[in-house]
């Protein structure tokens, strides 16, 4: 069950990502140009995505354990460590370079051809690479 | 455009729609370079079945969609040393920072977590920063 429905909520996650125009280099590329000629769609596509979610975690704080059992994410870790915004910068530099972050890079693979592998296996090789560089790993994202 | 802007309202809730299903079914948090990350250095190895259903589906459904309404289309740069440069910055990056747009964006936001928040400023300023160098500076892009 817990596989079936990674299986769904992957598949919903791919076609919000193809349908909102993240899977577009040029729109994501398009967005960080703030000097040039600024594309605002992003802002309309983080803000129907933060909007579900947040009702999603209103409806977690009232439940006690998730549909399929187990329990939720611990609460968000109120340290910021400098490997947090190192990390960030350099997510944002590979970010605004390609156009690609981790999701559409994936749900776009099938049509990136060579560009599209080669970006996917550098990104595998840093994210080997990089718990080298730094100290404790956080349990959770966020 | 405004189309767009409303289509990246839908896909954006498609997104939420998919974080929240994670969340309150799986009881995970949808984070793309989390789930994919943990397959590659280990730390992910006792949940790889749910990790690894995750991206068939992220990787097939888009795929087959995108063919069949005629919009697989590659817009990526031609330039491949450029796509190294950027693949390791990403995956290094969202490694340390332990996180990307959907964790931390996404996921992060919504519930005002303060590292999910700072995590978004640092990203979002440092690819403004990249494309204004990388396009108007040097125009590699």
């Amino acid at each position: 069950m817990r596989g079936l429905w990674a299986f769904l909520a992957g598949s919903l996650f791919g076609i919000g990502l193809l349908i909102s125009g993240m899977t577009d280099p040029r729109k994501v590329i398009g967005w960080l140009d703030i000097f040039g000629n600024w594309d605002p769609t992003l802002a309309f596509v983080l803000g129907g995505a933060v909007g579900v979610m947040s009702i999603a975690w209103a409806m977690a704080r009232k439940s006690t354990t998730p549909v399929l059992g187990g329990t939720f994410p611990a609460p968000s870790d109120p340290r910021l460590e400098r490997r947090l915004a190192i990390g960030s910068v350099l997510f944002g530099m590979g970010w605004g370079l390609s156009g690609l972050c981790p999701g559409p890079a994936m749900a776009s693979i099938t049509w990136t051809g060579t560009g599209g592998a080669v970006f996917l296996v550098a990104m595998g090789v840093g994210m080997f690479a990089a718990p080298n560089f730094g100290k404790s790993r956080m349990p959770a994202p966020s | 455009m405004p189309q767009d802007w409303i289509f990246g309202l839908i896909g954006g809730a498609l997104i939420g729609c998919a974080a929240a299903m994670y969340l309150l079914i799986n009881g995970r948090i949808m984070g793309a370079s989390g789930i994919v990350g943990g397959l590659i250095d280990g730390t992910g190895r006792g949940n790889a079945r749910e990790r690894l259903l995750f991206l068939a589906g992220l990787v097939f459904v888009p795929g087959v969609a995108a063919y069949a309404s005629g919009t697989a289309t590659s817009h990526l740069t031609s330039n491949l040393g450029v796509l190294i440069v950027a693949g390791l910055l990403v995956g290094v990056g969202t490694r340390l920072a332990n996180g990307c747009t959907s964790g931390h964006g996404v996921c992060g936001i919504s519930r005002l977590s303060l590292r999910g928040i700072v995590a978004t400023l640092f990203y979002l300023m440092a690819g403004g920063v990249t494309v204004l160098l990388a396009r108007h500076v040097w125009g590699v892009v």
